[in-house]
């Protein structure tokens, strides 16, 4: 059976040329438009894997997602995949143990990340 | 009142009196500031006594002879250099040779008084060193407030400017790639998403524009008396097309005329920017009323739609740079974000105000007001 990918991100236009990538991996998506649609989602379904913007209703909607999903679904692997690095110079070291405790992401990623690459840390995950 | 920290290094006891003495009763002055400075002033007999004090209370000006019975005074002088303190050091010494002082100006010394010195030579080199001081510090707390705005606003226009050029690069490259075939007709909504993007990107660009214009520090520039009911009329006639096309009707309420002293450009930035967003963010078939109302004091300008509303957090972060509503209801509607932050900073600059009432899913209404006669910041 296919696996399910969970997209959110509140650029619509991003969000449609994701989803059509990681469907031509060979996934099943389903897609939020922000983090309210994402969290009723998660209440019926069980993604395998979710990638998240970061920032969308508010600056930290990507973070507080992953807090969500991985509270109701531990091993889902998650990635936040952001511009924010890029455009800010912000860094987050997800490999910080103080960081891990409360940024529950699996993995970040730049937002112009080639779909080949994306597709290696998707397979990378989920373990494939 | 604020103080500073002198800190006297010298083994004679005469020279650690002589300028307590000199300076207890000493102020300085300056226009800038709003309080004058005092000085308490510490004491130091040796080098390796001035270390320990440096550390322990943090002087902000150091009077320093370099002859000292351990360490030298250039070895403090050297001390301050290497952990980059914040300290103004002054040699005073009688035999300043040609070669110290040019190792000490290299280390850092920022003067040299001759021994002995009157107290009127003392005061007056405080004086300066002081002033100095205080300007220093204050260009660094600007510098630092400043950049910081500024690094917040650059890092989220960055953001906002490339969101809409990925799109349109990925846009193209499915084009490019084919993925949908061969057949034009495929891409259409592709096409029309790419060039809503662009029209998103020159709004935000003339956006930009208008708040260079506003904070390049000469805002108010043709300040003439302007009738502000003709500004709506031209406004509202502007928006008109717009308006028809989202099925909307737009209505004046005012009388003939309203006359203030004000620049007419930054007028209209403020109706545009009013009406677009009552228009834009309104229901099909709702209506728009701009009133323009001019009393003894203020001049009122109302514009009310019959649209989404806003919820409490959306009011309160408004007329922030780059904020945007962000809902199911607003995901088709273009804008930078910068429209109502643009007004609030005209509006600031008469001295004015602007408040919003809303109720979500009924509309909203924003109500400035700007002083008729009240005087208007360069």
């Amino acid at each position: 059976m296919k696996k399910t990918i969970l997209i959110v991100d509140d650029d619509m236009d991003y969000l449609f040329q994701m989803k059509l990538k990681v469907q031509q991996f060979g996934f099943e998506v389903i897609t939020a438009e922000g983090q309210k649609e994402a969290e009723h989602i998660i209440d019926t379904v069980r993604p395998d894997l979710a990638i998240l913007d970061l920032m969308m209703e508010s600056d930290d909607s990507g973070f507080i997602l992953a807090y969500r999903i991985k509270r109701k679904y531990p091993d889902v692997p998650i990635i936040i995949a952001t511009g924010v690095t890029a455009e800010t110079g912000m860094t987050f070291n997800i490999n910080a143990d103080d960081n891990k405790q409360w940024i529950k992401a699996d993995l970040y990623l730049d937002k112009g990340i080639r779909a080949d690459q994306l597709q290696r840390e998707i397979h990378k995950l989920l373990k494939i | 009142m604020s103080n500073y920290k002198i800190l006297v290094v010298d083994d004679e006891i005469g020279i650690r009196m002589g300028t307590r003495r000199i300076l207890q009763n000493f102020k300085v002055d300056y226009p800038f500031m709003d309080e004058h400075i005092e000085f308490e002033v510490l004491e130091a007999g040796t080098g390796e006594e001035a270390l320990e004090i440096i550390d322990s209370q943090m002087p902000d000006i150091i009077l320093l002879d370099n002859k000292l019975p351990g360490i030298q005074g250039i070895e403090v002088l050297e001390y301050v250099k290497r952990k980059m303190l914040d300290i103004v050091v002054v040699m005073i010494t009688s035999y300043a040779s040609l070669e110290l002082a040019v190792k000490a100006t290299r280390d850092g010394a920022y003067d040299f008084i001759p021994k002995p010195f009157t107290p009127q030579e003392l005061r007056g080199s405080i004086e300066n060193i002081t002033k100095q001081l205080f300007l220093k510090r204050m260009t660094q707390k600007m510098n630092k407030e400043g950049k910081q705005i500024r690094f917040q606003f650059l890092s989220v226009l960055s953001h906002e400017l490339k969101a809409p050029l990925n799109a349109i690069e990925g846009y193209l490259k499915i084009m490019q790639e084919r993925q949908f075939g061969e057949a034009l007709v495929s891409y259409d909504q592709m096409i029309d998403r790419s060039l809503e993007r662009i029209t998103g990107m020159r709004s935000l660009i003339m956006d930009l524009l208008d708040l260079t214009k506003i904070e390049s520090g000469n805002p108010v520039q043709n300040l003439e008396k302007v009738d502000v009911v003709k500004i709506a009329r031209t406004s509202i006639d502007t928006m008109r097309p717009y308006a028809i096309q989202k099925d909307v009707d737009i209505h004046l309420n005012a009388r003939e005329e309203a006359w203030i002293s004000a620049d007419s450009k930054e007028l209209e930035i403020i109706f545009n920017n009013l009406i677009s967003n009552a228009v834009k963010y309104n229901k099909q078939g709702g209506r728009v009323d701009v009133f323009v109302r001019k009393d003894s004091d203020f001049l009122t300008l109302k514009v009310s739609d019959s649209g989404i509303g806003l919820s409490e957090d959306d009011k309160a972060n408004l007329f922030q740079d780059f904020f945007r509503v962000k809902s199911l209801k607003t995901r088709n509607i273009t804008g930078s974000g910068l429209g109502l932050s643009i007004i609030k900073k005209i509006v600031e600059m008469y001295h004015g105000d602007i408040s919003v009432e809303s109720t979500p899913d009924q509309g909203s209404t924003f109500t400035v007001q700007l002083p008729v006669d009240g005087e208007i910041n360069p």
